[in-house]
């Protein structure tokens, strides 16, 4: 499989020395990034005009922009040449059923713990398996349909429904927001569409779970979930990358609109290689999430489980722009060995009578670095918004680090903003007094981070929490003692 | 055969030795109190033999069961039914005691081949036990001795003892910062656990304990070593002479 990445790879490059055209039947672009990979990637897609211009425009975009520096994590400098922006799996084809998916793919899946047969089976869960930035399965979707709902891959969505693509795509993260989603917008391969009409209930739980597989090939996923008036969606990304040698950029949009009476549930569990116990390797996940509160009485919650990638730099956050909309935020991030992450939330109260909720739970082990970073602001307008945080960082061993970032920008006065911290440490004091009630070390971690993370895990759809609890027990291995 | 059985133990701390070679055999169904003045080395014994980190056995041999004691893990020596009363229990934020208590019995229970206690049994199980050192329901949902009174953390300690039913509790000093009241449930709590199959050591520094738990045998330890040994009169002599009498 490496070996056969490595002689496409080389194929890509050679060719690329001949000619540009040719490579289109390829299936992975050429390394690097220009106007002709971006037009490449587009014509590869089909996509409509409006489309190309806009990624284009913002591609001229980041041309101007710096990488971003101020989140407290370091790593080498990123050759954004040295990149492929596109990859697709062989002998791609859409599959009716499981049988005709590639036995390798499902036992990878399997490995994963979440084999998309169970998925199938398990009442309600609609799976859309994004494989290296192409859509391989996708279920469900007539049922969805009878409902109104469209879930589909959004280079389908660009086809099929253009005009709420062109009004909502970049509406809520707009390529000029920052770096990393200037670079998505430019180059973005695909990801989930969601749109849930007017008064409809989403009867199951939309799930997608995401994956790298090629060699060096950067993932840069973009999701856009409207829910429209009076409508509720609960969606869930699960990502998890397999054993690699080479960094791994990943670079996401993902952008939520909710709109009047609406309510959208965001669930993450991110489970990307978080590379070696030396620190070799791991995916870099620069990810931006935003939730747009656009009407009245609209909600949004966040709920992620981070344990995997080399370095986070993640922020889901809320515009709260309708009266009496509500953000929430509910995160357990763990770093173990040389992981980094910087993550947290911001949550911006527009209109009146807004409420915002975050919890935050940290959990460093090893020698990795954990921060939390958050805003709460305030507008002038922005009567009676209401804002309660609370961040706990949990330590385990003496050579991780713990950091707490709170912002907090208040321009009214009868704002109600609260925060609360704690820090704790998981003390060889705590693990023989467990050892001493019989329960082995491996067991007294994974019972005091359960019950550390259990406010947020209780947030998630019930075998989602299964999942993430098993992964934190995972992620913490061999961690103490 | 004796249930615990201690011959010749040296143990050191940090490149001191604090245990100079103990000798103790303990039968079932008997309880040894071990009495000794500040430093003596009483709280090392309860922790070299619950196996605390830290501690290293320079010599000698402890027999638990007819196993070597030495060649089992912390946990593993809990299964086989030692419990260490610890004399300053830890708080465990989020940790509920009855997660902690659940995840405990049904460890041991494995170990014993033993099918996990089902929810109905476990909480009637909870319900008695509690009762018994007069712990209230709502007690044990929070979380394991956050915010507890010296009190209250002892007698979580008792409670946890009867639930997993050691076959060997180790005791360490129990009774300090008790006031009369807590003590008196406490030792209660001891008592009704104390059977023919079962033994105790307690470690206490005071007489006061030993006149609610009534010893089998009173042993002295000063500085690492055993210095005498009798019965429980020796614990009213100790109280009336003080240990500058050992000393001598």
């Amino acid at each position: 499989m490496e070996e056969n990445n490595n002689i496409l790879g080389n194929l890509a490059e050679n060719e690329y020395k001949y000619g540009f055209v040719s490579s289109i039947e390829q299936e992975l672009a050429p390394k690097g990034l220009n106007e002709d990979i971006i037009r490449f990637i587009s014509a590869k897609k089909n996509e409509p005009g409006f489309l190309l211009e806009w990624r284009l425009r913002a591609f001229h975009h980041w041309q101007k922009m710096k990488e971003p520096n101020w989140a407290k994590v370091k790593y080498p400098p990123i050759d954004y040449q040295d990149i492929h922006y596109y990859a697709a799996p062989k002998n791609f084809n859409k599959y009716k059923s499981l049988d005709e998916v590639d036995p390798e793919i499902l036992k990878t899946y399997e490995k994963l713990g979440i084999p998309l047969e169970e998925q199938k089976r398990l009442a309600g869960v609609a799976v859309d398996a994004v494989l290296d930035s192409v859509s391989v399965a996708t279920t469900f979707k007539e049922k969805l349909e009878e409902l109104g709902i469209i879930f589909c891959p959004i280079s389908e969505a660009v086809h099929t429904h253009p005009e709420l693509v062109e009004k909502y795509l970049g509406s809520v993260v707009p390529y000029t927001d920052n770096y990393f989603a200037a670079l998505n917008s430019a180059v973005f391969s695909d990801g989930s569409f969601v749109y849930v009409p007017k008064g409809v209930r989403c009867p199951m739980e939309l799930s997608t779970y995401f994956r790298i597989n090629a060699s060096s090939t950067g993932q840069f996923e973009r999701t856009l979930i409207i829910a429209d008036e009076g409508s509720y969606v609960s969606y869930l990304e699960g990502c998890t990358a397999p054993m690699r040698d080479e960094n791994q950029l990943h670079a996401a949009v993902v952008e939520l609109i909710a709109h009047k009476n609406a309510e959208i549930k965001y669930s993450t569990v991110q489970n990307w290689y978080p590379g070696d116990k030396e620190g070799k390797g791991g995916i870099y996940n620069f990810v931006t999430k935003r939730g747009l509160c656009e009407g009245e009485n609209s909600k949004i919650s966040w709920t992620q489980v981070e344990t995997g990638s080399a370095i986070t730099w993640k922020y889901p956050s809320c515009v709260l722009k309708g009266d009496n909309s509500v953000g929430e935020f509910y995160s357990v991030a763990l770093t173990n060995n040389f992981q980094q992450a910087d993550t947290g939330t911001k949550m911006i109260h527009l209109g009146k009578n807004t409420k915002s909720r975050i919890v935050s739970k940290g959990i460093s082990a090893g020698r990795s670095d954990n921060s939390y970073r958050g805003l709460v602001k305030i507008s002038k307008k922005a009567d009676g918004a209401r804002n309660f945080s609370q961040c706990d960082s949990l330590l385990l061993g003496d050579k991780c680090g713990a950091h707490t970032f709170p912002y907090i920008e208040v321009a009214n006065q009868t704002a109600i903003v609260e925060h609360e911290a704690t820090t704790s440490k998981i003390s060889e004091d705590i693990i023989f007094y467990l050892n001493q009630r019989g329960i082995s070390t491996e067991d007294a971690v994974a019972l005091i981070v359960h019950g550390y993370a259990k406010e947020v895990l209780n947030n998630l759809p019930m075998e989602f929490a299964v999942e993430a609890k098993k992964l934190l027990s995972v992620s913490l291995e061999g961690s103490v003692g | 055969m004796a249930l615990l059985s201690i011959k010749n133990l040296k143990a050191k701390i940090n490149d001191t030795e604090i245990l100079h070679g103990i000798d103790l055999e303990i039968n079932p169904g008997e309880t040894h109190a071990i009495m000794g003045p500040n430093g003596s080395g009483k709280s090392t014994l309860a922790s070299v033999l619950a196996g605390k980190p830290g501690y290293e056995v320079t010599e000698g041999e402890v027999l638990f069961n007819g196993k070597n004691l030495f060649e089992m893990q912390p946990e593993v020596r809990a299964r086989e039914g030692m419990f260490l009363a610890f004399q300053y229990p830890v708080e465990i934020p989020g940790v509920s005691n009855t997660n902690l208590i659940k995840s405990a019995v049904n460890e041991i229970r494995k170990y014993r081949n033993l099918e996990p206690l089902d929810a109905f049994d476990f909480i009637s199980m909870i319900k008695e036990k509690a009762a018994m050192v007069e712990i209230e329901q709502s007690f044990l949902n929070r979380s394991v001795n956050e915010g507890f009174s010296g009190g209250e953390k002892k007698r979580n300690e008792v409670f946890q003892m009867a639930m997993l039913d050691p076959v060997l509790a180790v005791l360490d000093e129990t009774d300090s910062g008790l006031d009369i009241d807590a003590l008196r449930i406490v030792a209660n709590g001891v008592n009704k656990l104390r059977r023919q199959d079962n033994s105790f050591l307690v470690i206490t520094h005071y007489q006061r304990l030993l006149n609610y738990i009534v010893p089998d045998y009173v042993h002295v330890l000063y500085k690492g070593r055993i210095v005498k040994s009798g019965g429980k009169e020796l614990a009213l002599e100790l109280e009336e002479k003080g240990y500058d009498w050992i000393k001598d």
